[in-house]
């Protein structure tokens, strides 16, 4: 029921909105605007010199024709035609060709106020035809005017423009096509010459500043008539391919979420955190002191990512990325070799390069591109140098942001710097995040050892200790640390106390030993007395047999000797067969 | 005068046969037959009809009278009311 009833009131906002949009293909104005600049109406685009109204009106017309088979006029009153091909050949617009295919028509209006005179009534209806066949020609669908306020430089009588161009205007909205006009920004005014005036469906301003010698060029949408639309300024780039803006900063968590776990890279790591690992498309801070492998545990965790066949990005902001390879490789940790077959890319960058926005649609369009599914940061403490905290909060709020929204896991690391910093830094960012693993220093006993905690993983079972951080040539292992008296135990300290463990061990095998050695003599000298006092018992009763056979044997004797004395008195030798026979 | 030993190229052009391209053509063949008379030629373009034209000579407004030869190139526009810029601007007549 539900479902239906709402899909029925989609269908019935879809019949309501009448105003039809033209996608400008530009990356990220189309979600700013919400799907282009409005179908058939003259936009205006206004900005300093610098800005980038040539570059964004130039790309318009280029992605119409490439992405939505819309060729387009460019008339333009500033530069020449081939000065402006040659502009935008290093964005990979070949504008000769699209003018071959006749795809794009560019018209240079050249007008300087040395060359004209003016005398009496006229009109601009030169222009109007001008446009009207370059429109014909080709079929446009799209117009770009930059900047036609140039215009009031080359003709004296401004009453007529004026009421020329908002004929333009009108015309141009007859003429159906979607149209871009670029106007300079004016003191106080959005143009010099108040084109919004005439202007009045759209209106985008360009911002070009420069705070602590960082530029950052900003797009804010000043009006948009029958539109939602953003408001805020939106930071955009212009690089190698043209025009990105950063339309992130949603401010809905519906965000899709998902129990799958992804592993942290070391067995012992996702040991404490139940076993499995971090949540895929979670966010994790690794924190810590300088020096305390950080880096490490990033690239440990690309390794573990790149071994089960998944891609991630690294973005390294303060060792070049051939650096950290080489450092990697001395824990046994082999990156190259992702680097190679396509699974691990680096994204080297020093933090001070451009603004903080810059960097965020710089990284947002990096991870477009490469679509990865784990994302590091490596380290992001080093942004503060170029913005304030609450500007690098903002920022990664918004990373976060879309990376959850692409179900991207991504891991900070943040240096701190003692307690103090540390606190700032870490609080600043230690409610995005959904893990937090604390490397610290244990200093005791004249050395330094490093221990590991998760101070926090939302939504799993992690474990409470702290462990011992090993960094050794195999790579890295967490150890079960020593709790003694004097608290834990770390380093030779662990050692020690695992060789008095052993020896222990030893004394106490010793004492068994001699034990088992005392109870075997005893009862060897107790079987000797049990066998003297057997052959003692033995010659006794030899004694008393003896005795009873000597009685015997002088029984028989006497006995003998009685019978030889009867014989001998009687005489008889009858008598003595007799005897002898009885 | 001095320049009449030259040969003037004009070509005046018009958007349709408006009040102003009447005006302006009116005004360009009166100054041309009491300055210039057998020394000049005149082009009308109507551009309406031919419309591929005006980049040429970055034609803007109408009517826009453009001195081809001698050179270099000047323009005038508006209905060419004014005989003294007419004639200053062509350089007909010294300034």
């Amino acid at each position: 029921m539900k479902t239906n009833s709402s899909t029925k009131q989609k269908q019935h906002n879809k019949a309501l909105s009448t105003l039809q949009k033209t996608p400008t293909g530009i990356s990220g104005l189309d979600e700013v605007t919400g799907g282009g600049l409005p179908k058939g109406r003259p936009t205006l685009v206004c900005g300093e010199a610098g800005c980038g109204k040539t570059m964004l009106s130039i790309e318009f017309i280029v992605r119409g024709v490439i992405q939505f088979n819309e060729p387009g006029v460019i008339m333009t009153f500033e530069e020449r035609a081939a000065e402006l091909a040659v502009n935008v050949a290093s964005l990979g617009f070949d504008l000769e060709k699209l003018q071959a295919d006749k795809k794009i028509k560019m018209d240079y209006v050249h007008i300087s106020r040395a060359e004209i005179q003016e005398t009496g009534e006229y009109d601009l209806d030169g222009l109007f035809i001008r446009l009207g066949h370059a429109i014909d020609s080709i079929k446009a669908k799209r117009v770009v005017l930059d900047t036609i306020e140039n215009l009031f430089g080359g003709l004296e009588n401004e009453a007529i423009l004026r009421a020329e161009l908002r004929r333009l205007f009108t015309w141009l909205k007859d003429k159906g096509v979607t149209a871009i006009v670029t106007g300079e920004r004016g003191e106080g005014k959005l143009t010099r010459y108040g084109l919004e005036e005439y202007v009045s469906d759209c209106v985008i301003l360009l911002d070009h500043r420069v705070v602590n010698q960082i530029s950052t060029r900003r797009m804010r949408i000043v009006k948009y008539r029958g539109s939602l639309h953003g408001t805020n300024e939106y930071p955009f780039l212009i690089d190698s391919e043209g025009i990105a803006v950063l339309p992130v900063t949603s401010l809905n968590l519906d965000k899709e979420t998902t129990s799958e776990r992804i592993s942290s890279g070391i067995p012992s790591v996702d040991d404490m955190l139940g076993g499995k690992g971090f949540f895929r498309g979670s966010s994790i801070l690794v924190s810590g002191t300088a020096g305390t492998g950080k880096t490490s545990i990033a690239s440990a965790f690309a390794d573990g990512v790149c071994k089960s066949k998944q891609r991630c990005l690294f973005f390294a902001f303060e060792e070049s990325p051939q650096q950290i390879v080489r450092n990697m490789r001395s824990i046994n940790i082999d990156l190259e070799k992702h680097i190679k077959s396509g699974m691990l890319k680096f994204f080297g960058a020093r933090p001070t390069l451009y603004g903080l926005e810059m960097h965020l649609v710089a990284i947002h369009k990096e991870i477009q591109k490469f679509k990865p599914s784990v994302v590091i940061l490596d380290p992001i403490t080093n942004f503060i140098s170029i913005g304030s905290l609450s500007e690098v909060k903002n920022m990664l709020i918004r990373l976060i942001d879309f990376l959850q929204g692409e179900q991207i896991t991504v891991m900070f690391t943040a240096l701190t710097l003692g307690d103090l910093v540390y606190d700032q830094t870490d609080e600043a960012i230690s409610s995005l995040v959904d893990a937090w693993l604390m490397v610290k220093d244990i200093e005791a006993n004249g050395e330094r050892n490093r221990g590991m905690y998760v101070m926090k993983s939302r939504g799993m079972k992690h474990s409470n200790q702290v462990r011992e951080f090993v960094i050794s040539d195999d790579g890295l292992e967490l150890i079960e640390v020593y709790v003694g008296p004097d608290g834990i135990l770390t380093g030779s300290a662990r050692e020690a106390q695992i060789l008095q463990e052993e020896t222990g061990v030893a004394i106490h095998n010793y004492a068994l030993s001699r034990k088992d050695r005392e109870i075997m003599r005893k009862r060897q000298v107790l079987e000797a007395k049990i066998s003297s006092l057997n052959s003692e018992f033995e010659s006794v009763e030899e004694e008393l047999n003896k005795v009873y056979e000597e009685e015997e044997l002088r029984k028989q004797i006497l006995n003998k000797n009685r019978q030889t004395m009867q014989s001998i008195r009687r005489g008889n030798e009858k008598n003595d067969e007799r005897q002898n026979s009885k | 005068m001095k320049t009449e030993h030259k040969k003037w190229e004009l070509r005046l052009y018009i958007a349709g046969h408006t009040e102003k391209s009447v005006t302006a053509m009116n005004n360009l063949r009166r100054y041309c037959e009491e300055h210039l008379k057998g020394l000049y030629k005149i082009e009308v373009i109507d551009l309406l009809r031919k419309p591929q034209l005006a980049e040429g000579d970055q034609i803007l407004a109408t009517p826009t009278l453009v001195r081809k030869v001698p050179e270099p190139i000047r323009k005038i526009i508006g209905d060419l009311s004014n005989e003294e810029k007419v004639l200053v601007g062509l350089n007909i007549i010294p300034a």
